[in-house]
């Protein structure tokens, strides 16, 4: 070893936890100025726009002592009937492609789990909607929805005896069997279970994996049948898997943007929060309304968690 | 495994018609885009239920036409899929290295503000980032870059540093820390032994979080469609093919561009694949 320079014996007279206290700080610091400067900041300001009466071209000039602080933009939100719609249309969608994935990506986790020859080609192949980019998965069912020329609508046409073609992606609702039918919606909600349910696939495959075959194999021996095995051996040991797939799902269905407009554009009853936010934003030029769009979005979202929460709290006290 | 545990003669037949309907509902959409971008359009519009084109039918124009500059009659694709290459890449770059150095620091060493930063990553991973497109939008076009790439950059950046950590974090929390910490007792500094002992090892999973983490700026069109939509010369991939239904573009040549979207994900997955297994063969050696 060489003879220590003055910075190295200072840095070893330190001691070792105290080391390791400031290369933590270091190594994580960038990260942490990074995230304070574009999600702190923004938050702030997103607060700023929403209780202020400020608009696009105000904002060359916006400095703390000319914001004139007001509630209208949130009042205002509050009262109109296309927040409500915005919001009912968002909570069903997030709730049934929620489900709708998880139940799916689980039935099929279950079925697969035997092995059997081409298993783990029948496991990549099940990805596909997931890894394939949303743009060519929207462009695809687009063309397959197609009034025109789309595949469904001409098998329809031919074989199922629909009197007309059917626009998928622009009705709202129709009758069917005298029940009203949000056709658009379906469709939308269909594409992300299609497109999310083999993350749920993978999640709980890999948590099957790791069930000992042990347990199971005692229970079988002692005359358990195959659905008593799955409703009390299998399940409970998902459960902790399920519940972190519905807590993620549902964030992200709840705010999901990219696979809703790519498809409608919001057309047909499929306007959700946050297409309803992009449209205040772009279209109508009101950053006052889409951050208040925005901020009663995320408001209503830590509620739900909350009751998430809360709720599953006093099932496990049970 | 015992008899009694062998599943019953409808239970079989149920579970692979589950198996067959969920691999067409999974492989039969992409196919018959593929298919259909192999027709010339004229045949689509005639008959769509013919989806299987005929041998002398086969046609590739649609993909040379996407791909073409407006210049030379085309749609001028591959110019969008250069641009979203340029920013995703950037963006795995950027994104890996500042999280390498912050989810080891989060999973291995004891510091002060330790718990407030994994705390305050989960939070931000998990916050609806469609709030804050509103006043990220009004900050970059303060600055002036809302018009360009870069400002897309920063955006990407942005929304991966806390996925791409907490990925790493995990990975980093499974790896044996004795190596660590002979290498440390050896002498080498902190960031000689993430580089020479740390990262070796977990390659595998920096390469996942480099894929997922490309995927997600490859596949981004929000913020895109925010900033640049006025600008065609900047379009991304995703934007680029958007955009271009709502000119009178012939439906194969978009699913053509569609397929070419594509193409660089499954190419990635692919070579991937070996260098994630040849990773962990070697992470494995005693």
């Amino acid at each position: 070893m060489s003879t220590p320079t003055r910075r190295s014996s200072r840095w070893e007279r330190l001691s070792r936890s105290q080391r390791e206290n400031l290369n933590g700080q270091l190594l994580t610091g960038p990260t942490l100025l990074l995230i304070a400067l574009v999600v702190l900041l923004p938050f702030l300001l997103v607060l700023v726009f929403g209780f202020s009466d400020t608009r696009l071209i105000d904002i060359p000039r916006l400095s703390p002592s000319t914001i004139e602080w007001t509630f209208d933009n949130i009042v205002d939100a509050w009262q109109s009937d296309a927040f409500w719609d915005a919001l009912w249309t968002t909570v069903i969608y997030a709730t049934l492609t929620t489900i709708g994935s998880i139940g799916v990506g689980l039935l099929l986790a279950l079925a697969l789990r035997r092995p059997f020859r081409g298993q783990g080609i029948v496991r990549a192949l099940l990805l596909i909607p997931y890894v394939l980019p949303v743009i060519a998965a929207a462009m695809i069912w687009r063309t397959m929805l197609n009034p025109q020329y789309g595949i469904v609508n001409a098998i329809g046409q031919e074989y199922l005896g629909w009197q007309s073609p059917v626009g998928f992606l622009s009705t709202t609702s129709t009758d069917v069997a005298g029940l009203p039918v949000p056709v658009s919606l379906l469709v939308v909600i269909a594409f992300e279970i299609w497109k999310s349910f083999p993350l749920a696939f993978l999640f709980v495959t890999a948590r099957l994996q790791n069930v000992p075959g042990g347990i199971e194999e005692a229970s079988a021996l002692d005359g358990a049948s195959r659905w008593q095995n799955l409703r009390h051996i299998i399940l409970p040991q998902l459960r902790g898997v399920l519940l972190l797939l519905l807590l993620i799902r549902f964030i992200w269905s709840f705010q999901n943007f990219n696979d809703v407009y790519l498809l409608t554009e919001g057309a047909g009853g499929t306007q959700v929060m946050a297409i309803k936010v992009y449209t205040e934003l772009v279209t109508r030029s009101d950053i006052g309304s889409a951050a208040a769009y925005g901020l009663l979005m995320s408001l209503v979202l830590c509620v739900l968690l909350a009751g998430y929460v809360l709720l599953s709290r006093r099932k496990e006290a049970l | 495994m015992s008899s009694a545990m062998r599943p019953s003669r409808p239970v079989n037949v149920l579970r692979w018609t589950l198996i067959t309907v969920a691999l067409v509902c999974a492989v039969g959409p992409v196919l018959y885009g593929v298919l259909l971008s192999l027709r010339p359009y004229s045949a689509v519009l005639l008959e769509p239920l013919d989806i299987v084109p005929g041998l002398g039918e086969i046609d590739l124009s649609s993909y040379v036409t996407a791909m073409k500059d407006e210049s030379a009659g085309g749609f001028g694709l591959g110019r969008f899929v250069l641009n979203s290459l340029l920013v995703a890449l950037a963006t795995v770059a950027i994104s890996i290295v500042a999280c390498i150095f912050g989810a080891y620091a989060v999973a291995r060493l004891r510091y002060r503000g330790r718990r407030f930063t994994s705390g305050i990553i989960l939070a931000v991973y998990l916050f609806p980032g469609i709030v804050l497109a509103v006043p990220k939008f009004v900050i970059l076009s303060r600055l002036g870059l809302s018009r360009s790439l870069v400002g897309l950059l920063v955006i990407y950046v942005a929304a991966t540093v806390p996925v791409a950590l907490y990925m790493m974090r995990n990975y980093f929390l499974a790896l044996p820390e004795s190596v660590e910490e002979a290498a440390l007792l050896d002498g080498c500094s902190l960031p000689t032994m993430l580089r020479r002992v740390v990262l070796p090892i977990a390659l595998p999973g920096v390469v996942a979080t480099a894929i997922y983490v490309f995927m997600i700026a490859w596949n981004e069109y929000f913020y895109a469609l925010l900033f640049l939509v006025q600008d065609r010369s900047r379009w991304t991939a995703p934007l680029g093919l958007a955009q271009l239904t709502d000119f009178q573009v012939p439906v194969t040549v978009l699913l053509a561009g569609s397929i070419a979207v594509t193409v660089p994900v499954i190419a990635i997955f692919f070579l991937a694949q070996r260098f994630m297994v040849a990773g962990l063969t070697a992470g494995a050696d005693k």
